[in-house]
C-alpha cells in the first residue's frame, strides 16, 4: 500500500513539473495568440487572457501594406513552398534509388562527398550565388527561391536510403522476371514503398522553404512578390508599425499552416528526426 | 543479379544521381571556386572587379575592428547557446524517456519550439516580448525581480542575451536525437549496475552519459555549426545592434555585401568564416577519441 501511494505521489509531481515548465516553454507562442485578440491599449501586456476578443486584428492584419493585402504574401508562399518541395522531394528520392540501390563506379566515393557537404554552411556562398542568379537576370522572381532548392537535401537523402536498404532485394528481382528495367523499378517498387521518408521529407521541406527569410530578403524586391516571412518583417520596424494586435495576428496566421500540418502529420517528424538526425 | 557493375548500371547509378550531383556543382562546387576568386578582388557590382591579392585579408586581420568584434560575438553566443541548449534537450530527454503516461504528447509538444524557432513570426514577437514596454518587463517588475523595465533589446548588456534565450529555447530537434539514442542502450547494463547497488545518480554518470557520448558528439557537430550560422533573429530582432552587439558574423558579412556593396571583400570574411568553422569542426572531430565511447560492434 505505501509503496504505491509513493508512485502515486511520484507520478503527480512529474507530470506537475512538466507541465509548468511547458506553460513557460510555451508562454511566448500562448501571448502571441492572446495579444493577437486583445485592444490596442492591452496589446503588449503579459496576460494570456485577452481583454476583449477582437476578431478585427485579422482583418486590419490581412489589410497588408499600401493595396496589397496578406492574401498576395501568402498565395507567393505557398507557390514557392509547394514548388520547391515537391521538386525536392522527387529528386531526392532519385538520388536516394541511385545510392541506395545501384551498384555503379564512383558510387562510394559521390556517397562520402555527399555526407561532407551535410557540414557545408551555405551562407559561405551566397555571395557567388548572388551575382550568378544576377547575371542569368533572376533578381527579383521567384527561380532563386525554388530552383536552388531542387538540390536533393544530403539529409533527406541519406533518411531515404535507409528506407530504400531496407526493401527487400526479392521485390526488385519478382519485378525484373515481370520485366521491369532499373528505371521501371524506382517508380512501380521503390516510390510506393518509401512513402514514410517522402512524407517526412515533404514537411521539412515545405517548414523550411515556408519560413525561408534569408533567400527571399536577398533576391524579392517588389513587395508583391513577398512571401509570408518577408511581409511580417515589414512589422517588425517600430516606427512603420503601431498596431500590436494586427501584427500578432498575422504572426499567428503565418504559422497555421506549420501547426496545422504538425497536428496531422506530427508521427512522420518525429520518427524522421530520430532515424536520421535531422536539424528541425 | 547480385552487385554487378557494368557500364548499363553505372550509367543508370549517374542518371538517379544526376539532381544531386548538378546541384552539387551548380550550387556549391563552382560557387565555392568562385568565391574564392572573388576574395582576391576588389568588386562592388557596379564596376568590373579589380584583382588586390591578399589586400582584403590583410584589413579584415589587421585592420577591422568590426570583424573582431563579429567574431567575439558569436563565439559567446555560440558557446552559450550550445550548452543550454543541448543540456536542455538532454534533461527532457532523459525525463521523456520513462514509461509514463503522456510522454508521447510531452515529446510532441515540446518539439513544436524548434520547428518554430527560427521564424520571422517568433522572432517578431521576442522582440515585442522583450522589449522596454513588453511583456517580459511586467512579469519580472510584478514579481519584484526587477526594480524598473530594462529596454531588453535596447541594451547592449542585455540584447545578445535575449538571442541566447531564443536559441536555448530551440532544443527541440537534439531532444529527439538524444531520446532515440536512450532508447539504444541496452537494458541488461542498468539491471547489472542495479545488482551492483548503484543508485540513480551513478548510473546517469556511468552508463547513461557514456553510451551517449556518439549522440552527444553529433549534437555538438550539428548544433556549433548551426548557431555560428545564426541571421534571421539578430536581423530581426536587434538588427545587430545596439552599437553593433548583436552584430554576429553572418550578419556582418550580409551587411558588407548587400549594404556596403563590397563584394569581395564580404567573399573573403565567407572564407575566414568557412576556415574558422572547419577548424572547429576538425577540433571537435579531434578531441572525440579523448571523450566518445563507441561500442565495439559484434562484440557480445
Amino acid at each position: 500500500m505505501k509503496m504505491s501511494d509513493n508512485k502515486h505521489l511520484k507520478s503527480v509531481i512529474y507530470h506537475i513539473c512538466i507541465l509548468t515548465l511547458g506553460l513557460m516553454m510555451f508562454y511566448p507562442v500562448l501571448w502571441m495568440i492572446a495579444s493577437s485578440f486583445k485592444g490596442h491599449a492591452n496589446a503588449l501586456s503579459p496576460s494570456l487572457i485577452p481583454d476583449q476578443f477582437l476578431i478585427q486584428n485579422y482583418f486590419q492584419g490581412w489589410q497588408g501594406f499600401g493595396d496589397l493585402t496578406f492574401a498576395t504574401f501568402f498565395k507567393n508562399s505557398f507557390i514557392i513552398a509547394t514548388t520547391a518541395t515537391i521538386g525536392q522531394v522527387i529528386l531526392s528520392a532519385m538520388t536516394a534509388y541511385g545510392f541506395g540501390r545501384i551498384q555503379f563506379k564512383g558510387r562510394n566515393f559521390w556517397f562520402s562527398v555527399m555526407i561532407i557537404t551535410l557540414l557545408f554552411p551555405q551562407q559561405v556562398v551566397m555571395i557567388p550565388q548572388y551575382l550568378m542568379f544576377n547575371q542569368l537576370g533572376w533578381i527579383d522572381t521567384f527561380k532563386p527561391l525554388i530552383l536552388p532548392k531542387f538540390t536533393p537535401l544530403p539529409f533527406f537523402v541519406f533518411l531515404m536510403v535507409q528506407f530504400v536498404r531496407g526493401l527487400p532485394r526479392e521485390l526488385d528481382e519478382a519485378a525484373r522476371i515481370d520485366g521491369c528495367g532499373v528505371y521501371m523499378i524506382f517508380f512501380k517498387i521503390i516510390l510506393p514503398n518509401i512513402k514514410p521518408a517522402l512524407i517526412t521529407a515533404a514537411i521539412f521541406s515545405f517548414y523550411w522553404t515556408w519560413q525561408d527569410f534569408f533567400t527571399p530578403l536577398l533576391y524579392i524586391q517588389s513587395t508583391e512578390l513577398y512571401p509570408v516571412s518577408l511581409a511580417l518583417s515589414l512589422f517588425a520596424d517600430p516606427q512603420a508599425v503601431t498596431n500590436w494586435g494586427a501584427m500578432f495576428a498575422m504572426a499567428t496566421l503565418s504559422l497555421l499552416p506549420i501547426f496545422l500540418i504538425f497536428i496531422f502529420f506530427q508521427r512522420y517528424l518525429v520518427e524522421g528526426i530520430a532515424t536520421s538526425g535531422l536539424k528541425g | 543479379m547480385r552487385n554487378y557493375v557494368n557500364e548499363r548500371t553505372t550509367l543508370a547509378g549517374y542518371i538517379f544521381i544526376s539532381p544531386w550531383l548538378f546541384g552539387f556543382l551548380a550550387f556549391m562546387l563552382v560557387p565555392v571556386i568562385m568565391s574564392l576568386y572573388y576574395s582576391f578582388t576588389s568588386y562592388n557590382l557596379v564596376s568590373s572587379s579589380v584583382f588586390v591579392g591578399l589586400e582584403n585579408y590583410k584589413e579584415i586581420i589587421m585592420d577591422d575592428p568590426r570583424f573582431l568584434n563579429s567574431l567575439k560575438v558569436t563565439f559567446i553566443y555560440t558557446f552559450t547557446a550550445l550548452p543550454l541548449r543541448l543540456g536542455f534537450a538532454l534533461l527532457l530527454a532523459v525525463l521523456f524517456n520513462q514509461g509514463r503516461r503522456f510522454v508521447g504528447l510531452y515529446r510532441t509538444l515540446f518539439y513544436v519550439p524548434s520547428l518554430i524557432g527560427g521564424s520571422v513570426a517568433i522572432s517578431v514577437v521576442w522582440r515585442q516580448l522583450f522589449g522596454y514596454s513588453g511583456a517580459m518587463n511586467d512579469i519580472l517588475v510584478g514579481l519584484g525581480i526587477l526594480k524598473a523595465p530594462i529596454g531588453f533589446i535596447g541594451n547592449p548588456k542585455t540584447s545578445l542575451w535575449t538571442l541566447v534565450l531564443l536559441a536555448a529555447w530551440q532544443f527541440g530537434s537534439p531532444m529527439l536525437i538524444f531520446l532515440a539514442g536512450l532508447k539504444q542502450i541496452p537494458i541488461r547494463l542498468y539491471e547489472s549496475a542495479a545488482i551492483d547497488g548503484a543508485n540513480w545518480w551513478q548510473k546517469f554518470f556511468r552508463i547513461t552519459i557514456p553510451m551517449l557520448t556518439p549522440v552527444i558528439f553529433f549534437n555538438v557537430v550539428m548544433q556549433t555549426i548551426r548557431l555560428f550560422m545564426m541571421f534571421t533573429q539578430a536581423y530581426i530582432i536587434t538588427e545587430g545592434g545596439p552599437i553593433d552587439s548583436t552584430m554576429v558574423y553572418v550578419l556582418y558579412l550580409f551587411k558588407q555585401a548587400f549594404q556596403y556593396s563590397s563584394m569581395g571583400y564580404a567573399s573573403s570574411l565567407a572564407w575566414i568564416l568557412l576556415i574558422i568553422l572547419s577548424v572547429i569542426t576538425l577540433l571537435i572531430f579531434k578531441s572525440s577519441k579523448y571523450w566518445v565511447f563507441y561500442e565495439a560492434e559484434g562484440e557480445n
